[in-house]
């Protein structure tokens, strides 16, 4: 039962194999792709290009970790992402109403949308799965509708600077850009900070705490692979607007989901709904507030999509909901709910990007991309069921 | 008479841990042979290595079965050999009838196609064979625990058992389906079946044994004869806790003050039949530092009146009132409920009361996040020292907070719950069977807790299917069946007979 502090390294490796797995087939996947594509995946162009791909899919994959740990599951966040990306452009280039007007009915209408299906799955009762199944297909038509099959663009500029932006250099100097390399190592310096501060505390109360070599080594491995991103980044065009949004919402979604009151219910419902129940907690409404808070990031997802790519297309959003739910299990969530952790999402979403984005500059066929990236999330959950059953 | 089975010097280790050590067990061909020991004591795994859930070869010593070792390599193998485990939680198809379960992987059936008119047959002559007069095609989820029970053991006859092995039968069972149920084992044992049974009720043990092995810490203790002795309760607590317990009561100053819990006219309707009246006029008090009892059988509505005033959490068109302190309250939500100052304690707490893939922390202030954070935010290190106080107060036996509860005992599992609704500093606590499922030693700590919250002015409501805890126990009892209470009882005027009595002559 009590698992002694004498262990040593080994067993501390083999009991947290999950959370250095995920860093370590990240970078595998990464030093994998940057020798195949001779060196392509790792330049300052297409490092950005990563960023701005992917935003979408770990902005949308943040509310759909909290789904999943509640214990719910929602298949229409790319249909709502394409519908609302669609709203968007029908406003701003059909009907010419102004940019900082239609972000927020935007986001509105996203959130009105989970609502909705919120609703439907927390106060009725009715399977996520089912309630979420008939959303897909609702907005994927409504989407079709709005834009009456044609693709409807390009949008203002301020629109287009969600996505396409970047932060000015505030120091002047341009190249490299020294706005992007101090953020560097302000970030490096935080992280490094709050983790000898969890350190120091789990010390305090005697909690087991990985190893000093552990420490170390994965603090300079995330700090050297943060500086050297970042130097990429300021040898082109210095950081891009929605990596900083990305990054602000990853910050923020870790703190809800790590440390409020209203985080660790949600772990609750999706741990044992029953018993959170009968603790006071009101259920109902928390899981009515993920759907909510789904819909609202999903609508978020859908404008820094459209405003990328400077155009609403019928197809956008097509299948990316599976993309999303297959980053958060990558990332390590269980299935049944209760557990799961934003960064593990982020770095899911971040793993099957590069995957995305590797084999593409490989020239692998989207047929063979698929069944790849198909593997790759079997094997992942794969992985943890079979470690679970080990130690179990 | 000559031994069916016997396992010699049964040795078994996980990493870390020996499970077994030197366990010896003779059975007897047609004797009813109990097994007895706490929680953990290795009851389980010892089962396991007959039935061959953990295969030959994985552990030492042997098992003879009719007089040759035998080396069972799955549960396929023990069962071909008419050994047949039926386990605590019933592994029923709920959704299948009667014959479907019974005959489920022994399906009568020439080629893979089923025969119905055999298997019905066969079915119906099951049944009768144990007692149970249903309707082969009924389906099983319908069916009270008891019922099941039986149709368990009819699924155990249907495939020729020569040893039959229950852990903790009764364990879910009102008073007469726990009988029912014995009297089916002695039947059985008449028709030449030899059964081991795994049961923490001892007055239950000396009814039907015929011999007792008692274990403890994985080695047998000792192994007693009811015919050549008379076996007394007391003897099988002292080898299971390994020293005496004069009293399995603590004992309490019993100093009741005002009255501060009350509860009147309450009704209760059935959550899906809305003409099924579930609890009846029910009205009860409770006084600061008194102990009282709720009797009843299994089925009665104890637990459906508890939990209908915790927060409405059972049933529909609730109603009545509660009275704290002399006040109407509204505990029509659980959160209310919480703010008014009650606490239940769930019988279930596997399913109802705890998260248990979440560490001791977590579970301990999931009732009273607020008490453990500012503003929507949670003080780790707040929370950390609330579950450490717990910890040490409850004496729940775990090197941190930081423990899984699935990985605790019963017991522990239980302070963990207790502290949960401690932290929410409640005037009223509901104990559902706040013993069930737990060892003897736990249960007199657990006993030891409730008395401390009694001396502390705190008023407690107990629910409980042992009716020798709710006599040890309480100052009062009240008697409740079918949904109404038919009396009330002073613990000097209260015994088993006069509320056994209460219940039947209703």
């Amino acid at each position: 039962m009590n698992q002694s502090a004498k262990d040593g390294i080994g067993a501390y490796l083999v009991k947290h194999l999950r959370e250095y797995g995920l860093l370590f087939a990240l970078i595998a996947i990464m030093v994998f792709f940057q020798v195949v594509t001779d060196g392509t995946l790792l330049k300052p162009v297409n490092i950005t290009n990563l960023f701005l791909q992917n935003s979408y899919i770990i902005i949308m994959a943040l509310g759909m970790l909290m789904v999943i740990v509640a214990g719910h599951i929602d298949l229409s966040v790319g249909s709502v992402m394409g519908f609302v990306g669609a709203l968007a452009a029908v406003m701003m280039v059909s009907w010419n109403m102004p940019v900082w007007i239609v972000i927020p009915i935007c986001l509105a209408v996203g959130a009105l949308i989970g609502a909705a299906q919120g609703y439907f799955v927390a106060f009725w009762r009715i399977p996520s799965f089912i309630v979420t199944l008939a959303g897909m297909l609702v907005f994927r038509g409504l989407s079709l509708w709005l834009l009456a099959g044609q693709s409807i663009g390009p949008f203002p500029k301020s629109f287009q600077a969600l996505s396409n932006g970047f932060i000015p250099d505030l120091f002047g100097v341009g190249k490299p850009n020294v706005t992007a390399l101090a953020a560097g190592v302000i970030a490096v310096a935080v992280l490094i900070w709050m983790g000898l501060q969890t350190r120091a505390r789990n010390a305090r109360y005697g909690i087991e705490d990985e190893p000093t070599a552990f420490f170390v080594l994965r603090n300079a491995i995330v700090s050297a692979g943060l500086m050297f991103v970042i130097w990429k980044l300021s040898g082109f065009r210095g950081l891009p607007n929605v990596l900083i949004s990305m990054v602000a919402l990853t910050v923020v979604y870790a703190f809800i989901t790590e440390r409020t009151t209203l985080g660790r219910r949600v772990y609750a419902i999706g741990g044992n709904e029953k018993a959170a129940k009968l603790s006071g907690i009101k259920t109902e409404r928390l899981a009515f507030f993920t759907f909510m808070n789904m819909g609202f990031l999903a609508a978020l997802g859908g404008l820094v999509f459209a405003a990328r790519l400077n155009t609403a297309t019928p197809k956008a959003g097509f299948g990316v909901e599976l993309d999303v739910i297959a980053a958060v299990f990558i990332g390590g969530a269980s299935m049944s709910g209760g557990s799961g952790k934003i960064i593990g999402a982020v770095v899911g979403a971040f793993i099957m990007g590069v995957m995305n984005n590797g084999m593409s500059i490989m020239g692998i066929g989207i047929d063979y991309q698929q069944v790849i990236k198909g593997l790759v999330l079997l094997a992942a959950v794969f992985f943890d069921v079979y470690n679970k059953q080990k130690q179990g | 008479m000559s031994a069916l089975l016997e396992m010699r010097a049964i040795t078994k280790t996980f990493p870390g841990v020996k499970a077994l050590d030197q366990v010896n067990l003779v059975v007897r061909k047609g004797e009813i042979h109990a097994i007895c020991g706490e929680n953990g004591a290795g009851k389980s795994t010892l089962m396991k290595v007959l039935s061959g859930v953990y295969p030959a070869g994985s552990y030492e010593g042997d098992i003879l079965y009719d007089g040759a070792v035998a080396q069972f390599r799955g549960i396929r193998d023990s069962e071909d050999r008419g050994i047949i485990i039926i386990h605590q939680e019933l592994a029923l198809v709920p959704l299948l009838s009667i014959a479907e379960n019974l005959f489920l992987g022994n399906e009568r059936a020439q080629s893979g196609v089923i025969n119905w008119p055999e298997t019905f047959r066969q079915t119906e002559a099951l049944l009768k064979k144990v007692g149970l007069s249903e309707a082969p095609g009924v389906q099983v989820g319908k069916l009270g625990v008891g019922k099941q029970q039986l149709v368990e053991i009819a699924k155990a006859l249907a495939k020729d058992v020569r040893l039959l092995i229950l852990d903790e039968p009764t364990a879910a069972l009102s008073e007469s389906d726990s009988q029912a149920l014995l009297d089916l084992l002695l039947e059985l044992k008449a028709q030449g079946v030899t059964s081991i049974i795994i049961s923490h009720k001892l007055n239950e043990v000396r009814r039907v044994a015929d011999s007792v092995t008692v274990i403890r810490d994985g080695t047998t203790v000792s192994t007693l004869d009811a015919h050549a002795e008379q076996i007394t309760e007391d003897r099988i607590v002292r080898d299971m806790v390994g020293r005496d317990m004069a009293n399995r009561y603590p004992e309490r100053e019993r100093r009741a003050g005002d009255v501060v819990f009350e509860v009147a006219n309450w009704n209760v309707w059935h959550p899906e039949h809305a003409d099924r009246q579930i609890i009846r006029n029910i009205a009860m008090n409770v006084r600061a530092g008194e102990v009282v009892g709720i009797a009843g059988l299994m089925g009665s509505g104890r637990t459906e009146l508890a939990m209908s005033i915790f927060g409405r959490s059972y049933g529909r068109a609730i109603s009545g009132e509660v009275k704290m302190g002399g006040k109407r309250v509204d505990t029509s939500t659980v959160s209310r409920a919480i703010d008014a100052g009650l606490a239940y304690v769930t019988e279930d707490r596997k399913s109802l009361g705890l998260i248990l893939d979440e560490n001791i922390r977590k579970n301990t202030s999931l009732a009273n996040l607020a008490g453990v954070s500012a503003r929507g935010v949670i003080d780790e290190n707040r929370e950390t020292a609330v579950a450490e106080k717990y910890r040490a107060a409850m004496r729940i036996r775990t090197p941190s907070v930081f423990q899984k509860v699935g990985n605790l005992s019963g017991g522990n599992q239980q302070k963990v719950v207790l502290s949960k609704w401690l932290f929410t500093e409640p005037e009223v606590l509901i104990l559902d069977e706040p013993t069930r499922g737990i060892d003897v030693g736990a249960k007199y700590e657990i006993y030891g807790i409730i008395n401390e919250l009694s001396a502390q002015g705190k008023a407690v409501v107990m629910i409980s299917s042992e009716m020798p805890e709710l006599l040890g126990m309480c100052d009062r009892i009240y008697v409740m069946n079918e949904g109404a209470f038919v009396g009330e009882l002073a613990a000097a005027d209260a015994s088993q007979e006069r509320i056994m009595s209460l219940i039947v002559t209703e």
